[in-house]
């Protein structure tokens, strides 16, 4: 042990993840390698860090139940939901009266997706629920009206890409602003802790700057991505 | 009262359909190894409760081993599209798919206010049991709602999320496994480390560099953990509470909030978090595993630096 701080040997986990990610071995063996470095250097057996990684995996499990909506959005795409959510976004118009634009499209998904969760109705998007059936089909459809003829592959990776990151940013910058959310709670359980009493509206409002910072910042490289799309770069 | 085990038990059931059917396909190229992944995994979502620890971390190692094997490339994919298809009317396609996450979102608000003869209806001993059991009943009317409209074939369902699951493949696993690894480095004190770390970059103290270091420390160590809410304790109490709150006179509530939401930048751009960024990759079938990181990226820093100056201006007591 060292004398002057906290043993620093455990880091090694993290390196091992960040040269294994970079080399692209399989990121599930390069995950397993980095749990047992790090529990190793900590001085743990062999057998409890398989125990201690065993008991993490198994109380994780929540995480993967996002997968049950897998037999639903694939029924649904087998019946042409993509091919009509294509079709639907032709009908939209944007402000000029004009086909609606990519950006125009996730900027309107991103307002609806951090209003309704700022009134804690997170579960109202996601990534499998909502980008993946409807958001980025018709996020594509949208850029195909504006390529020509259509989307190269690059271009269609960067807009669905895009359609999934707005949900992200959309939720991670609304959420806070529900006084019952999580992290607001997490929050107060730490002040409180350090002998800090504090409302938890108190702290909501204070996720309202950085939640309109978020909106103009990521809205104003939305509409960066239609110019960008129009000059056919990727 | 309806325990998490029964939500995980209907994951399981999907998992070992689908082992069922990969194992069953005799045009599924290694077809038995691939089913083995898919039934270790409804093992661990039927019984892993009841497993011990050790043995889980074996189920771990089987699961990753059969994944590094390379055997679940090329699996079949979401089956090929027929030249004559005609996609379903529009509503009975659109119904269904807004039905889950209206239920979800209705039955995880009003669940946890369910009691029967006294007791409440979830156990109430697991905290994101209402979004889950939300999830799995958004799930359940979706599918009745659309196998009622669209008249398909029984076997449809496990078919089709045997598709997607196999065009995600092995990254249908990661996320789990970060959540797994976030605790194991946690147990193994990766946290205090980089909070020590942290600490000693600290030059000398005055009001910028604290904000600075408490900010850019929250984002570096989300980085890290995957996590903000592994992050924010950490930070909190070593640089956030002592020195803006305490020397600086700072305010609690502003510098908690900003500072959660500066451990959030940091989410936006790490492979840890991998059920926002990686796995949207997988679903969206991108080439570019991190795409949706790139694309998140730049929004990450402009808003890292605007929190920063947020807090600058905002924490401090006005002369």
């Amino acid at each position: 042990m060292h004398a002057h701080g906290p043993d620093l040997w455990p880091l090694i986990g993290v390196g091992v993840l960040v040269a294994g990610f970079m080399v692209r071995l399989n990121p599930l063996a390069v995950v397993v390698a980095a749990a047992f470095s790090s529990g190793l250097a900590a001085g743990l057996a062999p057998l409890q860090v398989l125990a201690a990684l065993g008991k993490a995996f198994n109380d994780n499990r929540y995480v993967s139940l996002i997968w049950l909506v897998t037999p639903v959005v694939g029924v649904l795409e087998r019946a042409g939901l993509r091919d009509r959510a294509r079709e639907a976004v032709a009908r939209f118009r944007g402000p000029g009266g004009g086909a609606m634009t990519v950006g125009q499209l996730l900027l309107s998904y991103f307002m609806v997706r951090q209003v309704t969760a700022a009134l804690g109705l997170t579960a109202l998007g996601g990534q499998a629920q909502m980008v993946r059936p409807l958001i980025a089909p018709m996020a594509e459809a949208a850029g195909d009206a504006m390529a020509d003829p259509r989307l190269t592959p690059d271009q269609r990776d960067l807009v669905r890409a895009h359609a999934a990151a707005t949900d992200n940013v959309a939720v991670f910058f609304g959420e806070d602003i529900f006084i019952a959310f999580g992290s607001v709670l997490l929050i107060r359980g730490v002040l409180a802790g350090g002998g800090h009493e504090v409302s938890p509206l108190a702290i909501s409002v204070w996720a309202l700057p950085t939640a309109a910072l978020a909106l103009l910042i990521h809205g104003a490289r939305l509409l960066a991505l239609d110019r960008r799309l129009r000059r056919g770069g990727r | 009262m309806i325990p998490l085990d029964a939500v995980y038990a209907l994951a399981g059931l999907l998992f070992m359909g689908v082992a069922l059917a990969v194992g069953l396909d005799p045009g599924e190229r290694r077809g038995m190894v691939r089913a083995g992944f898919y039934f270790l995994l409804a093992v661990s979502f039927l019984l892993g409760g009841q497993l011990g620890d050790a043995a889980n971390g074996a189920l771990v190692l089987g699961l990753v081993g059969l994944a590094a094997s390379g055997a679940l490339e090329g699996g079949k994919g979401e089956g090929d599209v027929r030249p004559d298809f005609q996609p379903a009317p529009a509503w009975k396609l659109f119904v269904p798919a807004l039905t889950l996450p209206v239920v979800a979102m209705v039955a995880s608000l009003v669940l946890p206010q369910v009691r029967i003869g006294g007791a409440p209806l979830l156990s109430p001993v697991a905290k994101s049991l209402p979004a889950m059991a939300g999830l799995a009943l958004g799930v359940l009317a979706a599918l009745a709602l659309a196998m009622g409209l669209l008249r398909r074939p029984l076997t449809d369902p496990v078919q089709s999320a045997r598709g997607l699951l196999q065009a995600v493949g092995w990254a249908a696993l990661l996320p789990q496994l970060l959540a797994a690894l976030g605790a194991v480095f946690a147990l193994s004190g990766v946290g205090t480390a980089v909070s020590h770390l942290v600490a000693t970059a600290l030059p000398s103290p005055d009001r910028l560099s604290v904000v600075l270091v408490y900010c850019l420390g929250m984002a570096l160590f989300t980085i890290v953990m995957g996590n903000a809410f592994a992050a924010f304790p950490v930070m909190t109490a070593g640089i956030g509470l002592p020195l803006i709150v305490g020397r600086f006179h700072g305010d609690p509530a502003v510098m908690g909030a900003i500072g959660m939401l500066s451990g959030f930048c940091g989410t936006l751009v790490t492979p840890m978090a991998a059920n926002f960024n990686l796995v949207p990759a997988a679903l969206l079938q991108l080439r570019d595993r991190y795409g949706v990181i790139r694309a998140q990226a730049p929004t990450a820093a402009l808003l890292l630096a605007g929190n920063t100056a947020l807090m600058y201006f905002l924490v401090f007591p006005k002369p």
